[in-house]
């Protein structure tokens, strides 16, 4: 880690304590957010550095909570206890999936991580006896420390800190890897794995090793979001959720952490934002519009997000945080620059 | 479940026939993009979504005959392939598989979405094109639309193959597949022929979408599920080769029907997606395809 990424996360490491106290009405919203944050990074180990696509990620999301939200209702196990096998099972299913597939490329990766994904909601939704169908599970304990509940939905701040700072060790952790011997042979997967095997990487066992990082993230984030929210339906292993993840991931940047954890926040904000309805009228009548005009937010979710990757592709497929980085290089060299010196020579 | 007797085993095979059929169709309408591209199309299933969707519109709303409902699906979903094709994949400045897996993912939303707002969330459905009295043979009971289905499926194969084998545009067409530069030297443009591959594969998975709606109903999120199962199919085949992706498609939708009946139907889709992930990890170039045949594309 540079000096660098030691600011930004010391800046992030500020900005998290005191975004409950910036935002007193809103911030319990970015807990969501915050798990959303904490899978995209992972993602974006496996996405951006090795270059590899998964379309069923929300499969290992499910998986964390599933694991935890059944160890802890029907045998009373306690979460703290729950997260172990819980990423065991995520490590075992990532071992399994990701030894035969990562190696396939492009096309045939993408859709066999997809027919994955689907094939784990499909199992959740039909193995009534075990994960309770389509209804899911529902009175999963919270994480309690003595008589003190971590509630999803409470204005207690302790659930948000527990989640970023989460976010917070996984973004640590990811940093670390990304600057080492393992990050380094990553990215030469990434841009060129023949070269990168002939120069000694021995590419498909460090392509395994990340997808299997990239699950541990999603179950972490998994049995984390259980036990805050108490309940849990098939929904959160759907395929709709593991795209909603690459587009966190490509959005701010996939060749960056960072820009992995802008492009979760923003686009968690959006997601949470499209499924409030308060909040968009809110918005529309700060804006001077009528609330009639967007009646039903979640009718343009699929819009907005087709928009927003496809343009996201075609115009700036590095992400909007290189994007703003060059275009304030080129803003610098071109025009900053040559009236500093005007100004020095005048 | 039901007993496995001989008259339900051929019942299950025959309505898994004609689900293969649809499978079919949506293979045949990612090879043909494959193919001149080298891009799989995942916004292919949605192609059939609204294939489906604009048929029941014209039919019972815009109070089109139903040959002309069928045709308006076709041409309607052919035009949206050839926009997609020119406002989201041509532009691209710098086309590589992962900019273009997700410019076609961006696609499948969009139009998913669009169809949310158009349709909304109902359910949709025609009568069966003739009539609801279904076909017996001996104790199988055929649906009437089943040949139906059927006869379009031969109609694409048939169609397709003399328009890849006897026409001037379908030889261009193979032969920018093959090899651009040495296309665009014989006066072939290969940017129109990915234009025209996206036309008549959309046309084609509105054709599926018309076909189908009376048997499958049709919804604005019906699409991934389709282009799964399409893909499953191509992938059994072999990528690209459009007659095993036929019989796959077939294979693949009697696989299910049965798996349906012995196992049970809520583990069909599983199964089936199991069955094409074996596939792709033992055998990529298809359960026909010869190993040295699975070439690299050109993106």
């Amino acid at each position: 880690m540079g000096w660098s990424n030691r600011t930004a996360l010391l800046a992030f490491v500020a900005a998290v304590i005191a975004t409950p106290f910036v935002f007193p009405d809103f911030y319990y919203k970015l807990n969501t957010v915050g798990i959303y944050t904490l899978i995209a990074i992972g993602l974006c180990l496996l996405l951006g550095y090795a270059g590899q696509i998964s379309l069923g990620h929300a499969a290992f999301f499910a998986i964390g909570a599933y694991t935890s939200g059944i160890l802890t209702t029907h045998f009373e196990w306690s979460p703290f206890l729950a997260v172990f096998p819980a990423i065991a099972i995520a490590v075992v299913v990532a071992v399994l999936v990701g030894l035969p597939a990562l190696k396939l490329h492009g096309h045939y990766l993408a859709m066999a991580t997809l027919a994955f994904g689907e094939i784990v909601h499909k199992i959740l939704t039909a193995w009534i006896d075990v994960t309770g169908g389509p209804n899911g599970l529902i009175s999963v304990p919270l994480w309690k420390v003595g008589d003190f509940k971590l509630k999803y939905f409470g204005t207690e701040r302790e659930a948000f800190y527990i989640v970023w700072g989460a976010v917070i060790v996984g973004l640590v952790v990811a940093l670390h890897v990304v600057h080492s011997r393992v990050g380094r042979a990553l990215r030469s997967i990434h841009d060129g794995e023949e070269a990168a095997r002939s120069l000694g990487v021995a590419s498909s066992g460090y392509k395994v090793k990340v997808f299997v990082l990239s699950a541990v993230y999603a179950s972490v984030a998994g049995t984390l979001y259980i036990h805050i929210k108490g309940s849990v339906t098939p929904e959160v292993g759907s395929v709709d959720l593991s795209i909603l993840f690459i587009i966190m991931v490509i959005v701010g940047g996939m060749r960056n952490i960072w820009g992995a954890v802008l492009g979760a926040i923003v686009m968690g904000i959006i997601e949470e934002w499209l499924n409030d309805m308060g909040m968009i009228e809110d918005w529309l009548i700060v804006m001077g519009m009528s609330k009639e005009w967007l009646s039903e937010p979640q009718k343009w979710r699929l819009v907005i997000y087709g928009l927003i990757l496809g343009s996201m592709m075609m115009f700036i497929p590095q992400g909007v945080l290189p994007a703003v980085r060059q275009g304030l290089g080129f803003l610098w060299r071109k025009v900053l620059k040559r009236r500093v010196k005007e100004a020095v020579d005048a | 479940m039901e007993h496995i007797t001989i008259t339900n085993l051929l019942q299950w095979i025959a309505t898994g026939l004609a689900i293969g059929c649809i499978y079919a169709m949506v293979a045949v309408g990612f090879n043909i993009i494959y193919n001149a591209t080298g891009i799989i199309n995942l916004a292919q299933g949605e192609f059939v979504m609204l294939g489906s969707l604009i048929t029941v519109s014209a039919y019972d709303n815009w109070g089109f005959p139903l040959p002309l409902a069928v045709l308006a699906a076709v041409v309607i979903v052919g035009a949206v392939g050839v926009g997609f094709e020119r406002i989201a994949i041509r532009p691209v400045r710098k086309p590589t598989v992962l900019i273009l897996i997700i410019i076609t993912i961006a696609g499948s939303y969009f139009f998913r979405g669009a169809a949310l707002n158009i349709w909304g969330e109902g359910v949709y459905k025609i009568g069966q094109f003739f009539g609801e009295t279904p076909i017996r043979l001996g104790g199988v009971t055929i649906r009437n639309q089943v040949p139906v289905i059927f006869v379009a499926l031969i109609f694409v194969a048939v169609a397709l193959g003399l328009f890849f084998g006897r026409t001037m545009t379908g030889k261009a067409m193979r032969a920018s597949s093959y090899n651009r530069t040495a296309a665009r030297l014989v006066g072939v443009n290969p940017g129109n022929m990915v234009m025209l591959a996206f036309g008549i594969s959309a046309g084609i998975a509105g054709l599926a979408g018309a076909v189908m709606v009376p048997i499958t109903q049709a919804q604005y999120d019906s699409g991934p599920m389709l282009a799964l199962k399409g893909f499953a199919a191509a992938v059994l085949g072999g990528l690209g080769n459009n007659v095993a992706a036929v019989v796959a498609g077939l294979l693949l939708g009697v696989l299910e029907e049965l798996s349906s009946g012995c196992i049970s139907s809520s583990y069909k889709d599983p199964i089936a997606l199991g069955l094409m992930l074996v596939v792709l990890f033992f055998r990529p170039s298809g359960l026909f395809g010869r190993k040295d045949l699975s070439k690299l594309s050109e993106f």
